[in-house]
């Protein structure tokens, strides 16, 4: 019981940060909506053929491509706490060990909560529409979230092996950002070359971007025409993925914690 | 009764390459302050962490407030304030907001912890500036408020691993002005320095730490008797050297040492006043002037020096995973 309200009281510390430093939610905002805009209206070709144009098969890539972002953004926020001495602060406290991490991490999935509307509306003034009704957008949406919480945990690992913020930021990006562009996210991958194919064809960030376009109500073409499993099955394939990386880095950062050091 | 004690703790890094503790033990008596002095990289970082419960030692015992570190951290945790070598404060925060926080991380309510965020603030001195965030603070204010968080819960044990590395003389009058009051109130204090003056002026008993390990312990006045006692020294004009030294000897009936270059003599001396009045006479009926004299006590400096053959700042060893420090504030 204490060990989730010493979280919550992590969580506030950051909600407590956007406050001061408005313009943290700010730029974390502005990004993915420029994102929106930029394919939207760069890439908007593509989507020859599509029902309801480009739009629709590009909103679940960016959401995807955003929440994957988490990540470094949790990755960094750790490192600066190292950096800064404050985990030392945060470890001599009688506090659950998991407490800081756990805080951090649903801080950066709320943010991802604003982050998500904002870029929706943005989504559906440039003529994004889901058509699977309210429950399977809310599922979606649900999914998302969930998946940007699971890459956070790979993201605290990251940040807790760090000792320096800007390094684990760049890093964490030079990580993520091929893992999002490997994949069903913005174009087809049947252009791709044959190796790259089956790598974007597992590639959790393209399940992920399958289950949610599923979800909100269109065919994804944008997928490998293989019949494998995370094509067949993008939501089970997702769901599958997220519950082996936080099986993975949930234990991996617990530990790491126990024993991180500073500086 | 000991508040802390450390028994033969052993601290290695790179499979032993580095042995951060040597067999390290001290402990502090109940109310008292206890300074342990070394240069970088002897280790005062690494106890501090043991004490703290942030890091096992390799082998070795140590409990704080009767309570064994390993065995019970959480218990420790409890009952402790640590306040490291960097103000380890959210510098987007206010003072106001992290007091909070870190009042509510230590279980107290909230409007609990709004009390006893006020309360510190106005103790430390830092009412004025508790709504500006931390980033806009000075060194000195920045290491008050990181002390005024580690006393949130009124630990029976305080650490305070180089509370003034880094801060302007002023920054450094301040803290010990803070550190005193905190003393005086009765707190056990625990406290790293590498400056000989600090623990002078700030702790009951001095341990001397170098490479790990303890090489003396005791009141600053006892580790100076080590040295040797006190010293008479004189500077004179150069054609009275040779008459002031014979003086010199004859009256402390010791063996003087003369710096030419500095045209300086120096005696030791068991009856420190009685003996420089005694030579101030002779000098005056044989018509020498002093252009100084004085009485000398060794430093702590001195004592460095003799115990460890080296002078303290001039030791560098830096500890694993500490290449950024002195980057900095």
């Amino acid at each position: 019981m204490n060990g989730i309200k010493d979280a919550l009281v992590i969580t506030k510390r950051q909600l407590l940060q956007l406050t001061r430093v408005p313009e943290v939610l700010i730029f974390n905002t502005i990004q993915p909506v420029m994102f929106v805009l930029l394919f939207r209206y760069v890439f908007g070709g593509l989507g020859v053929g599509i029902k309801g144009g480009y739009v629709q098969l590009l909103m679940p890539g960016i959401f995807v491509q955003t929440v994957t972002f988490t990540l470094a953004a949790t990755a960094q926020g750790l490192a600066q706490d190292m950096e800064k001495g404050l985990i030392d602060r945060f470890r001599s406290l009688p506090i659950a060990r998991s407490a800081l991490v756990v805080g951090r991490t649903l801080g950066d999935g709320l943010l991802n909560i604003v982050v998500l509307v904002v870029m929706g509306l943005a989504g559906y003034l440039v003529g994004w529409r889901p058509t699977s009704g309210p429950l399977h957008i809310f599922l979606g949406f649900l999914m998302l979230l969930f998946f940007g919480y699971a890459l956070s945990w790979a993201g605290v690992f990251a940040g807790l092996m760090s000792k320096d913020a800007r390094v684990v930021a760049n890093v964490s990006f030079l990580f993520t950002f091929p893992l999002t562009f490997l994949s069903n996210a913005f174009a087809s991958t049947t252009s791709m070359p044959k190796a790259l194919q089956y790598f974007a064809e597992w590639n959790p960030v393209s399940t992920m971007v399958a289950a949610a376009r599923q979800l909100f109500g269109f065919h994804n073409t944008f997928g490998a025409t293989a019949n494998s499993f995370p094509s067949q099955h993008p939501i089970v394939a997702s769901l599958v993925y997220m519950v082996v990386i936080m099986a993975i880095f949930i234990p991996l950062s617990v530990r790491r914690y126990k024993s991180a050091n500073s500086r | 009764m000991k508040s802390v004690i450390a028994e033969n703790l052993v601290k290695t890094y790179r499979k032993g390459a580095v042995r951060a503790l040597d067999d390290l033990s001290l402990d502090v008596e109940e109310g008292t302050v206890l300074g342990v002095l070394g240069p970088n990289g002897a280790g005062k970082t690494t106890v501090v962490r043991v004490l703290s419960t942030l890091l096992v030692p390799d082998s070795g015992h140590a409990t704080v407030g009767g309570i064994d570190v390993v065995k019970n951290p959480k218990a420790v945790r409890q009952i402790i304030g640590l306040s490291g070598q960097y103000a380890a404060v959210d510098e987007t925060l206010t003072g106001w907001d992290n007091l909070v926080m870190f009042g509510q991380l230590y279980h107290l309510s909230a409007a609990q912890a709004r009390v006893r965020a006020t309360e510190l603030l106005a103790q430390f001195s830092l009412t004025d500036a508790a709504r500006r965030p931390i980033k806009t603070f000075s060194g000195g204010m920045r290491r008050r408020l990181d002390l005024a968080a580690s006393l949130i819960i009124r630990p029976k044990v305080l650490f305070l691993d180089e509370p003034t590395s880094g801060l302007d003389p002023r920054g450094r009058m301040e803290m010990w002005g803070v550190i005193e009051d905190l003393v005086r109130e009765g707190v056990t204090l625990l406290l790293t320095t590498q400056y000989l003056e600090e623990a002078d002026q700030l702790a009951d008993d001095i341990v001397v730490i170098d490479r790990g390990r303890v090489i003396a312990r005791g009141t600053s006045d006892h580790l100076k008797d080590q040295v040797g006692g006190e010293r008479i020294e004189i500077v004179v004009a150069e054609t009275n050297i040779d008459k002031a030294k014979e003086i010199i000897e004859k009256v402390t009936h010791g063996h003087a040492a003369v710096d030419h270059g500095l045209r300086r003599i120096s005696v030791p001396v068991l009856d420190g006043t009685q003996s420089l009045i005694a030579v101030i006479r002779e000098f005056d009926s044989a018509g020498i002037h002093a252009l100084d004299l004085a009485l000398k006590r060794p430093s702590l400096d001195d004592v460095f020096l003799s115990l460890t053959g080296h002078i303290a700042e001039e030791v560098l060893a830096e500890q694993p995973g500490k290449k950024k420090r002195g980057a900095r504030k």
